[in-house]
């Protein structure tokens, strides 16, 4: 079984929301950046069915050199080879394009993306890719099992959870549940030095169209002061929920 | 020339995310002098949607539509949209929705933008702003395309009735050949789901253990609210994952979010900013939640919410 896992580089969880340029572009200064947590979720669960399963792991992503960090990150944790698309991303019909071009050269059994990265939370790129290929797909996937040529997964529904049997070629859009957060794999010093030996190839982008761009970014406006209540006070608290918010 | 919605139907009722689809589309298909028609599968009741500005609603029932699958409802969705020269196609922020957006943009080579906020500033070219890094931001996003499909925020917009004489239309389906099958469908317990929801009650690590989560679930069902909790409570499996609530969990846009025993670690806040009011229960004053609350009450848990509980019945029953 061949599976592709397709890495965003995004800023930690914890950064500080900047911007420069004029508003137009993320301020990097002094982020850290990670892979995409439900990416992350995902190449975990590539990982066991390469241990159990003897499936094949690629990780890819879509960007600038900056990113390969990232990217022997995957390496380290586990994945046989990663690819760069040499393009920097700009929007994801672009990326799915271009990830699209990659999988149609080499046939892969399983793509898996993230259901959305947390940084433009475009929520586009795995189905877009399963659109492009004409393959099957399961977002908002939070359990997966592979049997042959079967695949039977769990899709998180509004209140509630489907359960879905389908053939591969399957793509997913992965999130928590696919595995647990106790389950996500710390590289090891023996992983992040068999990383440095494994191949991380650079491809030349494809051509691809773009059809959205972000002109400007800004932040939500100040809070205003938080209203605080004394707990002998409920009645009053109450009534500002009813009265002033009318929310109750 | 139209602006389509896809309207989404439980238990035989329009969700409120149809209605809000309909308020917001009726808005533009005002700015832009053009019908707005709706899409429904399976379900009919134009006269709902006609009191919310829909003018025309194709009807499309078929034993095959019973469950939502993503590619059958996309090829119907993208059949309706080319059959009437639709250019703008507006979704919601269901799960559902959020499914299958991109098949159907890629099948009408049309442009997606996710997490709309607002009304579009301008339609031509179609500039909308949407929120991103998990609502610690909004971006200003271009769309230059024939056709164009706008993924509206859950309760960003609200409901507003404005009566349109309706016509309603049967259509049938559009087959779709897929070997995808949904085997089975399991409910979650909770009467209100976290994306529904207008009230959600969550509970935090100051719970102290499972055993305590009456409270939340006593506060959540005398408000009608969905029950959350944060990341650290799922982790450790106090609550299951469909109720986490923050950056990596589901993200809130309810009218008010009760935190109770949550500290406000920033990836909670990120999920649970675009909530209208936040109240935040807490017994440490320096509980950085404060900061992103609307309301404020230093107390105990144990002590003030079934306090809170008794007077909200008082309250309603008054």
């Amino acid at each position: 079984m061949k599976i592709l896992v397709c890495i965003s580089h995004v800023p930690d969880t914890t950064s500080k929301i900047n911007f420069v340029d004029d508003s137009s572009a993320f301020d990097k200064n002094g982020v850290q950046f990670i892979i995409n947590p439900n990416d992350e979720f995902g190449l975990t669960r590539a990982i066991w069915l390469q241990q159990k399963q003897q499936a094949e792991v690629t990780a890819i992503t879509v960007g600038e050199v900056s990113c390969e960090p990232t990217l022997r990150k995957c390496l380290a944790i586990g994945a046989n080879r990663a690819f760069r698309i040499d393009i920097k991303p700009t929007d994801g019909f672009q990326v799915a394009q271009q990830l699209s071009a990659h999988c149609k050269k080499e046939n892969y059994d399983l793509i898996i993306a993230g259901r959305e990265s947390i940084d433009y939370n475009g929520g586009m790129v795995p189905g877009m890719i399963s659109a492009l290929m004409g393959y099957n797909f399961v977002t908002n996937c939070m359990g997966l099992e592979i049997q042959g040529n079967t695949a039977k997964a769990k899709r998180e529904i509004d209140g509630g959870i489907e359960s879905i049997c389908c053939a591969l070629p399957l793509v997913i859009g992965a999130q928590k549940g696919l595995v647990e957060e106790k389950d996500l794999i710390i590289p090891n010093m023996r992983g992040i030095m068999q990383a440095r030996q494994k191949s991380l190839t650079v491809l030349p982008a494809n051509e691809s169209q773009v059809k959205s761009s972000i002109s400007k970014f800004e932040k939500p406006a100040p809070k205003g002061e938080v209203k605080m209540v004394d707990a002998n006070q409920i009645d009053h608290l109450i009534e500002l929920l009813h009265n002033e918010a009318k929310v109750i | 020339m139209g602006i389509l919605i896809y309207t989404e139907s439980d238990n035989g009722k329009f969700k409120k995310s149809a209605l809000e689809l309909a308020s917001y589309g009726r808005t533009i298909a005002d700015q832009l002098g053009v019908e707005l028609i709706a899409v429904s599968f399976n379900h009919k009741d134009s006269q709902t949607l006609g009191h919310y500005g829909v003018e025309r609603v194709i009807q499309i029932s078929d034993p095959s539509l019973e469950n939502f699958t993503a590619k059958p409802y996309a090829a119907n969705l993208a059949a309706v949209a080319e059959e009437n020269d639709v250019k703008l196609l507006i979704l919601s922020s269901s799960a559902n929705a959020k499914y299958l957006a991109p098949l159907l943009a890629v099948s009408l080579s049309a442009g997606y933008a996710s997490n709309v906020v607002e009304l579009p500033e301008y339609i031509q070219p179609l500039t909308v702003k949407r929120s991103c890094f998990t609502n610690k931001a909004f971006s200003t996003c271009i769309l230059e395309n024939e056709v164009n499909i706008i993924g509206l925020s859950s309760n960003s917009y609200g409901i507003r009735e404005n009566t349109k004489e309706i016509v309603a239309v049967d259509k049938s389906v559009t087959p779709r050949e897929t070997n995808l099958v949904v085997e089975n469908i399991e409910k979650s317990s909770g009467e209100v789901s976290i994306a529904d929801a207008d009230i959600v009650v969550s509970g935090g690590r100051g719970l102290k253990g499972p055993e305590n989560w009456h409270l939340i679930e006593d506060l959540a069902s005398t408000l009608g609210a969905a029950t959350a909790c944060s990341k650290p409570v799922s982790d450790m499996g106090w609550r299951p994952h469909s109720e986490h609530v923050g950056q990596t969990g589901k993200p809130v846009a309810s009218n008010l979010y009760v935190a109770i025993g949550v500290s406000g670690a920033i990836q909670h806040l990120a999920g649970i900013n675009s909530s209208k009011v936040k109240l935040v229960i807490n017994n440490d004053p320096e509980a950085p939640f404060f900061k992103a609350a609307d309301y404020g009450v230093v107390a105990d848990a144990f002590e003030v919410v079934p306090q809170l509980i008794e007077k909200l019945k008082i309250f309603k029953n008054s």
